[in-house]
Parts: structure tokens; sequence; C-alpha cells
């Protein structure tokens, strides 16, 4: 098998729904897939899928043995009983050495946050200690679950510069998870639309052309937009649909 | 020294708080006091058992405890009520199994003050072998199965992503608090074991930064509660459950003044003259 992790027509279901159904994606090393669509389309399912954390009740989930695998949740709440520092929190799976703790820091940028308290770091702060615990044995699938998610769009922006300094510098395969199609397209191999099914997927430029992702998102998507991202002429609403009553005329 | 059953009283009193301070950090950690009281209020069964069949005591509450601990971990899989009233159900419900019991083989005589409130001074040296040896398993357990279970305590999806076994790590976990109800019931009875697994461990998370450094602070505080109880249940002549915790909740209201801050204020002011 040359890929890290495959799903064959996946799908899970409960409490008499299918949360996702027929999906198939593949993720080798150096590549990365990118997973879109609203909220409720079954994204981190899927992204469950293939780290094994949930078996899927249809189709088969393969994946290569004894790989280094890292997870980034979209939610992770620490309890206020738990005194945990941010080193604390980077050893969680795995003892690792302080200077390759470090390094990790150094790479998302918090290295002088080391011995704070997880509960004092801000929303920005704690996705970089999510993301520097994910690099810090380089993985070989790492999986990033909207890691963007609550973060004001600077920070956004320099997070999305931090996942391509990872990129750069580590070779692994990575599914992101994204609701955000303008910044992630720069760099992704391939996406792949979800809404409780696969609605389009292709590389990056196609993708935007398809009429299934159109009438998800709204026509208004233009793929010169992207070269004005985050100029704030636009809102992704909580469905998935776009704003634009607070385009500038 | 043995012989002495002043000796076996803080022998055995200070074994327990040795284990419960670690095994108590996790049980606030993973709010599972309720858990820990339903485990409690059915050790009454095992005790009407043990009693009934002529068996030993510790090993009945303890079979009886790790039953009904596995019989949570069905239910909450077969039905959708909260952990809460599947918690409530079995407690009461397994309460009320134990008492009837009681009620229909009149020939068992039990000091219920004693099982509910512990009765130290009555403690022998089989009690204290169990309290040692059964604890020292129940710590050489906890340390291997530490890194699963505190990592799928902060999250647990994470912990299955990467490879560890949490689910696993839990029901070891559960059993660990089953054995270590049982052989806590004649030192602070089974209405009052779960104060000693948390308070020494709130106490201790007011004082301390690392987990680990709370494990280890809430056995000191364990220990500290345990011997200053002991003295004053003798000194006052009062039962030593309830003046173990008595003292525990001093020393947790002790643990609530800004010493931590006085001391950081300080080195701030320090570092502020530099």
């Amino acid at each position: 098998m040359d890929s890290l992790i495959e799903l064959k027509n996946c799908g899970v279901f409960r409490n008499q729904r299918w949360l996702v159904r027929g999906v198939s994606l593949k993720v080798s090393l150096g590549e990365i897939v990118t997973l879109i669509g609203p909220n409720g389309s079954g994204k981190s399912t899927t992204a469950k899928m293939a780290l094994n954390i949930l078996k899927p009740d249809e189709g088969t989930n393969k994946i290569k043995n004894d790989i280094r695998i890292s997870y980034v949740p979209q939610k992770i709440s620490i309890d206020w009983s738990l005194p945990l520092r941010a080193v604390d929190f980077i050893n969680l799976v795995r003892k690792h050495q302080t200077s390759e703790i470090n390094d990790a820091l150094q790479i998302t940028g918090i290295k002088h946050l080391i011995n704070e308290d997880v509960r004092n770091l801000s929303g920005g702060e704690f996705q970089r200690l999510l993301m520097a615990r994910a690099i810090v044995k380089e993985p070989q699938f790492l999986v990033l679950d909207e890691p963007v998610q609550g973060v004001d769009y600077p920070g956004e922006i320099a997070l999305y510069k931090t996942i391509q300094e990872i990129v750069k510098r580590i070779n692994c395969g990575i599914l992101l998870i994204s609701h955000n199609l303008h910044v992630v397209m720069s760099q992704t191999d391939y996406v792949i639309c979800l809404n409780g099914h696969v609605c389009c997927s292709g590389a990056p430029s196609s993708v935007i052309k398809e009429p299934e992702y159109i009438k998800l998102f709204g026509k208004n998507i233009d793929p010169t937009l992207a070269l004005y991202k985050h100029d704030h002429d636009h809102e992704h609403l909580p469905d998935g649909s776009i704003d634009n009553s607070k385009k500038v005329q | 020294m043995f012989d002495d059953f002043i000796f076996r009283a803080f022998a055995a009193g200070i074994g327990l708080a040795l284990i419960t301070g670690p095994l108590g950090c996790f049980i606030v950690w993973r709010r599972l006091s309720y858990f820990g009281d339903t485990i409690a209020h059915s050790a009454l069964l095992g005790v009407v058992i043990a009693y009934a069949l002529n068996f030993n005591l510790i090993i009945s509450v303890f079979a009886v405890s790790c039953f009904i601990a596995l019989s949570l971990l069905f239910l909450q899989r077969k039905t959708f009520l909260p952990d809460d009233a599947l918690l409530g159900l079995l407690a009461h419900s397994v309460l009320a199994i134990g008492l009837v019991l009681l009620g229909i083989l009149s020939f068992i005589r039990i000091d219920l003050m004693g099982l509910l409130f512990g009765d130290i001074l009555s403690v022998n040296v089989t009690d204290l072998m169990f309290v040692w040896i059964g604890g020292s398993i129940v710590l050489v357990v906890l340390i291997l199965i530490w890194r699963p279970l505190f990592a799928g305590t902060v999250n647990l999806e994470l912990a299955k992503a990467e490879g560890l076994n949490p689910d696993l790590a839990n029901a070891i976990f559960t059993v660990l608090i089953a054995s270590v109800i049982a052989i806590s019931i004649k030192i602070v009875g089974i209405l009052l074991i779960t104060g000693l697994l948390i308070i020494p461990a709130a106490a201790s998370r007011n004082l301390s930064s690392t987990p680990i450094q709370m494990a280890i602070i809430s056995s000191i505080i364990g220990v500290a509660c345990v011997v200053l109880g002991l003295q004053s249940s003798m000194i006052w002549n009062s039962p030593s459950g309830p003046t173990i915790l008595a003292i525990a909740l001093g020393v947790f209201i002790l643990t609530l003044l800004p010493l931590k801050k006085l001391l950081i204020s300080k080195k701030k002011i320090e570092l502020n003259k530099r």
C-alpha cells in the first residue's frame, strides 16, 4: 500500500441517520488533502475514520502499519481542575526531549510559553501549542481539524504561514479540514468538498468551477478573490453560505 | 509492634492516604466524585455477602464494587441516560438490595456505625496486609497506566488517534477505585471514602502547577490529615473517619489562603526592582 491512509466508500451511521456516507479518499506521503464543507457536513467524522477513532459502519478504512500519527482535534477544552503547563501538554502522549520541544515551539512561534499554564493561553496561542505538539516528533500522517478556528483574521494568516513552514520542514501526508477555501487552496494538492457525501473533489483549480460547489457556497466565489483573501468584503456564515452585505460598494 | 492497635491504625491510615492521593486527583480531573460514592454505597452489599458467607470482607467488597463498575460501563453503552442518573440508579438500588438482604439474614449482626464511618482501631494484621500489599499493587498499576489514562483524561480522541489505549486504561482505573474503596472500609468507612479521595486532591490543586506535583502533594496532604486526624480522634474520643475528614477540610481551607499569590507577588516586586 503506497498511501498512508485510505478510505473506501466509508460511512458512519448514528442515531438512525448517516452522518456521512460514501466517502473515499487517500493521503500519501508529501501530499496535502483538504476537506471542506459546511458545519455538520461530516468533515470531522471523516477525519476520525481516517484516524481509526471511529470505525466506519460501511466501507473500509485502511491505515498503513507503524506510521507516526499526529492529530490536532477541533475542540479541546482543558478542565480547570487540571494543572497543565505547555510542556506537559506536549509530553501528553509521548515524552520528548526538551530540545525537541523547544524546536517545535520555535517553529510555531511560542517558545517563550513553554512553562505557561495552558489555560492562560489565548485561542491563537493554544492552536499553536496544539500544532507544536503534533509536529514535535516528525509525524508521517498529520490531521489538522480546523486549525485556525477561533482565531481572528491576522492570526489565521499567521497560522497558515506556520502550517506552510511545517509542510516545508516535514515530509508527511496531511489531512487538513478547513472552512476557508481560498487560503488552503494555494498549498493543497487535492480538495474534497463534503456535505454528508462527497459533493465534488479535485485539484484546487478545478473545484471552484463545479456547479455543486457553487450551489453550496454561492456563485460569488470568484477565483480572483483568492488574491484578496481576508479583505473582509464578505463573511462566511455558520451554515456555509456567504454574506455579501458588508461588501464595499 | 504489629500487636499495638494504635500502630496498626496509623500504618493502615498512612498506607491508604498514599494511594488515595493520586487516585483522588484522577477522580477530580475526570469529574468522577459521584462514581466514587456509587461504588462506596454498593460496598454495603459486599459487606452483607461477606458476613453471610463468612468470607473475607475486603475481597467480597472488591468483587461487588467491580461488578457495579462494570454494570455502569454496560449501562452507559445500552442506554441514553446521563451518567449521573445511571450512577444514582446503581448507588441506591444496590444499597437497597444490601439493606434488604441484611434484614432477611437476621442472624447477621453488623456494626453499622463502624461500617459507615470507619473503625480504624479494629484494623487487624490481615487488613494491614491488604492496605500495604494491595495498595502497592494499585500504585504500581496506576504508574503503568498513567500515560494513556492521563492523555485520555485530557482528550480521549487525541489519545486514541495517536496510538494509546485510553479505554483499557479507564477500565483498569475503575478496578483500582473499586479496590481502594474495598480496603478503606475499616479506615474511613463507606460514607466518607469519597471525601478522602477528593479533599486532599482538591487542596493539592490549590498548591500545584503540574499534574505529577498535584498527585504527590495530594498524597502528602492525605498522610498529614490521617496522622493529625487519628491523633485528634484519640484525644477527643471521636470516630476516626469523620475526624480525618474534618482535618482535611481544615487543610483545604488553609490552601485557599493566597499563600502562592503572596509568594509570586513578592517575586514580581523583586523583579520590578531590578
